[in-house]
């Protein structure tokens, strides 16, 4: 994973609730077998009408806007499926970080995992923020993970972030290794299991 | 001892300790797959050179981008293709069952998990799919994950997940005529908002509940995460094991015996409290069919379209306004004049044989109505082959519908079956957001007897003014 500590940055404004996974990546781009590529696809409806030519009316289609990298939007971000493609469309486009008021919580898992920074703020603070961003086209945000704080403009706010969520973005960890370093305990957890628990190896059909 | 929750025991039990600051590692009973969100975790373990911990509980199916006609035939499109052989040679490679196209237990990943007896109450379930909570019809604990996460698990068989809050859904009283358990869900989820389960585990009771199906019970689950809800679990009881007796991998003599004592422990003990609680009186509930983009805009079928002006909040008048912009409707319209050009009854919500059955008590010595297209798409070969021994394929071929092989079908558009642009359709299914169905088609959610009812009368119809068999449809 990709480390994250601090991303100056284009704050751009998407002025919208529950913006749904569908809407940051549309189901058709989902068929890809790999993790990278999905940049051009990120916002696909909004960004694009049926001729695949860009909307200009969309905001990530107008300068300055168009290489931002904080993205700032309304509540419920991420809202719907869990298909972390949608972290992986924002990320592959340039978002490092985006700033919500409340996002789905499996959205907020795959950033987390994925090293994109969802920054929680309060909603007067987001608003704050989505107008700037509006009022002072190619304004830069910096977005400081290890002190914690939001900045743009004459705007300064704090965020908070789990102690372990944060020291796992500023050191890239894969949490799979930080994991096996417990097998001892899941073996013992294992063995404890109850017989009656889920086990293909009940039926006889071949694999 | 402290009177604990449904969700408490389960959490509790699946605690692996561990001696770190973070979140807690919860043991996975059973990880399902399927091929849209699990190559790049399978390539990620290639890469590190890691093995699956557990394959035997571990199992795969082919449902998002499997064709439902001619699915033995080599799909079309290649990019497709390659995700489906991609599952089949990951599946070969670190030895997992995967039940594909062709294989008599393939279907939807929340449908099978149920029917194969792969779904135990007391359990936890994940799956790189967000209708996971589906599982928690039967006192499991199953959530949705993403693709980082479905390694995780492939290789440890554990997750680290902040513990959620507790939430309580209790529903009573008796339901209505024409009113049914996707009701209730679409009743909930437009009551508490998109978001208004968000960072909760959510239990379903009540005497509604407890009166409600095994198949009913899944659907109001599987709509939890349009809540917003991490999970949704009900308590299991005697449906629950009567359901499960007898299912390929359920436990067998002695191991069921202990499972049955087991589960019957699960349940909340009285006095234990939950975090929030919300009631919902069942006799207040109505088929509803959303109007907008979000399962949250919905009004009973006897409704109009609302005005957004009628929103008090800021962000929800602009959603309303945006949302009925895309979807091509004006405030104040009767929901009933609303015409369908399509209706698809499927999907990992509604598309069990119950649902189909019910789909069919409107449906049958009726004709669809003429310049509709009719999907109907069994969740699983399983549920197909009952519903043809029950002669549930006449009825709606008859009438002028499609009958097709198992899979997502178009609840999400990622095979061939797609609306275009402008198409509007009324569907079982769970998700109306802008596109789901195809690029630029409009989705009205709805119960299988309302989607019936739209599907002969060529719009959007109250399903208790269809003369016939409407009780049994919505039993």
């Amino acid at each position: 994973m990709r480390p994250f500590r601090c991303e100056h940055g284009t704050l751009v404004p998407l002025d919208r609730s529950d913006v749904d996974t569908d809407q940051i990546i549309p189901k058709q781009f989902l068929k890809r077998i790999e993790r990278s590529g999905f940049g051009p696809f990120l916002f696909h409806a909004w960004r694009y009408d049926d001729t695949g030519a860009e909307r200009p009316d969309f905001v990530l289609n107008q300068d300055p806007y168009r290489n931002g990298t904080v993205l700032v939007a309304g509540n419920n971000f991420g809202c719907g499926s869990s298909r972390e493609h949608a972290v992986w469309a924002l990320e592959d486009h340039g978002i490092r970080a985006v700033i919500s008021s409340s996002f789905a919580d499996i959205f907020r898992g795959n950033a987390l995992s994925c090293g994109l920074l969802p920054v929680i703020l309060p909603e007067h603070d987001v608003r704050a923020l989505l107008d700037l961003a509006a009022e002072d086209p190619g304004v830069e945000c910096i977005v400081d993970l290890e002190d914690g704080t939001v900045t743009a403009g004459d705007l300064h706010f704090e965020f908070e972030i789990e102690p372990r969520e944060r020291r796992k973005l500023l050191e890239g960890l894969d949490e799979v290794t930080v994991t096996l370093h417990n097998q001892d305990a899941i073996s013992t957890y294992e063995a404890a299991r109850p017989a009656w628990m889920p086990d293909l190896s009940r039926v006889e059909e071949p694999v | 001892m402290t009177a604990r929750t449904l969700f408490e025991k389960v959490w509790e039990a699946h605690s692996v300790p561990v001696d770190d600051d973070g979140p807690a590692m919860l043991y996975i009973d059973m990880h399902l797959v399927h091929e849209v969100t699990s190559p790049q975790a399978f390539e990620a373990l290639r890469i590190a050179g890691r093995t699956v911990r557990r394959p035997l509980l571990t199992v795969a199916t082919m449902d998002h981008n499997v064709p439902t006609i001619d699915q033995l035939a080599p799909i079309e499109d290649p990019v497709s293709a390659a995700q489906v052989e991609a599952l089949r040679k990951n599946c070969a490679d670190f030895g997992i069952a995967c039940y594909g196209v062709g294989h008599r237990w393939q279907g939807i990943v929340h449908v099978i998990g149920p029917e194969l007896g792969l779904t135990l109450p007391g359990t936890t379930i994940v799956c790189g799919d967000s209708h996971t909570a589906t599982h928690g019809a039967f006192g499991a604990l199953a959530f949705g994950i993403g693709t980082t996460d479905v390694e995780h698990v492939l290789a440890t068989q554990t997750l680290r997940v902040a513990r959620p809050a507790t939430m309580e859904v209790r529903i009573d009283g008796e339901l209505p005529v024409g009113v049914t358990a996707k009701d209730v869900a679409l009743g909930v989820v437009r009551t508490i908002g998109t978001a208004g389960a968000a960072g909760h585990a959510v239990e379903y009771t009540g005497s509604t509940v407890a009166a409600m199906s095994m198949e009913q019970r899944m659907t109001l689950c599987n709509l939890t995460i349009e809540a917003g809800g991490r999970a949704g679990m009900i308590a299991s009881d005697d449906s629950t094991i009567a359901y499960l007796q007898g299912r390929p991998f359920t436990p067998r003599g002695a191991a069921w015996d202990a499972a049955v004592a087991a589960w019957k422990q699960l349940a909340t003990d009285p006095g234990a409290t939950y975090d929030r609680s919300v009631h919902i009186d069942a006799a207040e509930l109505a088929p509803y069919v959303t109007w907008g983009t979000t399962p949250a805009q919905s009004v009973a079928v006897t409704e109009s379209i609302p005005d957004p002006q009628s929103f008090g909040d800021p962000s929800l008048r602009e959603s309303a306004a945006r949302a009925l912009e895309y979807m091509g409707l004006t405030a104040g319209t009767p929901m009933q004049d609303v015409a369908i050009d399509t209706v698809f009854i499927g999907s990992c919500t509604n598309s069990r044989i119950e649902d189909l059955r019910g789909a069919a008590a409107v449906m049958e010595g009726r004709q669809v109505a003429a310049g509709v297209r009719v999907l109907v798409v069994p969740g699983s070969q399983q549920v197909k082959l009952a519903a043809e021994r029950e002669g549930l394929d006449r009825i709606f071929m008859d009438a002028g519908a499609e009958w097709r092989d198992a899979g997502c079908s178009m609840c999400l558009g990622m095979n061939p079956d797609i609306l275009q642009p402008g198409d509007r359709c009324a569907s079982t299914s769970n998700r109306n957001f802008e596109g789901r169905q195809g690029r630029g088609g409009r989705t009205h959610l709805v119960s299988p007897p309302m989607a019936a009812a739209a599907a002969v009368e060529g719009r959007i119809t109250d399903v208790r003014r269809l003369p016939a068999r409407v009780a049994q449809a919505v039993s």
